[in-house]
């Protein structure tokens, strides 16, 4: 257990377990911002993740499971002035990886997509992990380290 | 999620409200879609005054509408955009193909005069 304020343990973790319903998308928005509020991130870093959240979130339901409602786990971990958010899906997988990263790539461009999500979480974290299988699923891991920690004060 | 519909000069001016994710946007892409084809497709103005979060979503709505507003020949603009939303657009290369200007006024009148 980390220590980063005389006497408050800020080490902590979340699990969220949801349907793939898009109703889903704010929720796991605000629980993942109420996670970190501890860490007293500034606005504009609270944007920034619950954004790459929304993105992590939004193409586990849609991509992840297109025709079917599926389980959708959101890992939330602080360690110190960092928090890592892991987005899972047991849905259709990613085939190419590597292209689904590049700016303005989707596969489902008759649903309006913009196909900027990746490199959105990309820009808005610090670290982005992508891993996946096709006909098993997708974990995306986002790391984000928080400027203002508590210490400082 | 919400949607201000009006008619200024015979442009189709939308004010949208709440947060402009996936689970938001069908539904407004269907009423701004209802909205020109009731009223045309001359111009379309998109304010972002009473948007409190956006994400990718939020783009492909707008470049969505952009399509079929140009489909018609139609102009577009956007309006009351924060530095946030304003990120996002220019990572996207939204801002080099919409203008984007500060007040609803502004936007419409840049259509009038185009
Ligand atoms: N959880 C997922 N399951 C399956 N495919 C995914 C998943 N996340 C992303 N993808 C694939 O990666 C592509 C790019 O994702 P993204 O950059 O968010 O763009 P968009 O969601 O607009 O398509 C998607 O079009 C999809 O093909
Ligand atoms: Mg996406």
């Amino acid at each position: 257990m980390e220590r980063v304020a005389e006497g408050v343990r800020v080490d902590n973790y979340l699990r969220l377990v949801f349907p793939s319903r898009s109703e889903n998308e704010s929720l796991a928005r605000v629980a993942v911002a109420s996670f970190v509020a501890p860490l007293d991130p500034t606005m504009e870093e609270l944007t920034e993740l619950k954004t790459a959240v929304s993105e992590a979130v939004t193409n586990a339901i849609i991509h992840g499971y297109p025709d079917e409602i599926g389980e959708v786990v959101v890992a939330c971990a602080l360690h110190g002035n960092r928090v890592q958010v892991v987005v899972e899906d047991r849905g259709v997988g990613i085939p190419d990886v590597d292209l689904a990263k590049q700016p303005m790539y989707t596969s489902r461009p008759e649903l309006e997509r913009s196909g900027m999500g990746m490199t959105i979480m990309e820009t808005f974290v610090d670290k982005l992990e992508v891993e996946s299988k096709p006909g098993e699923g997708t974990r995306v891991t986002l790391i984000k380290t928080f400027r203002t920690a508590p210490d400082v004060m | 999620m919400s949607v201000e519909t009006k008619l200024e000069r015979g442009i189709v001016v939308i004010a949208l409200k709440g947060e402009l994710d996936h689970h938001a946007v069908e539904q407004m892409r269907d009423r701004i879609e209802q909205q020109l084809a009731e009223h045309g497709y001359r111009g379309l103005v998109m304010s972002f005054r009473n948007i409190d979060f956006m994400d990718s979503s939020g783009l492909g709505l707008i470049l969505g509408r952009y399509r079929s507003v140009s489909e018609h020949g139609g102009k577009m603009a956007l309006c009351e955009v924060n530095p946030t939303l304003k990120r996002l657009f220019e990572m996207s290369g939204l801002l080099k193909v919409i203008p984007v200007y500060d007040s609803e006024e502004a936007a419409v009148a840049a259509i009038l005069g185009a």
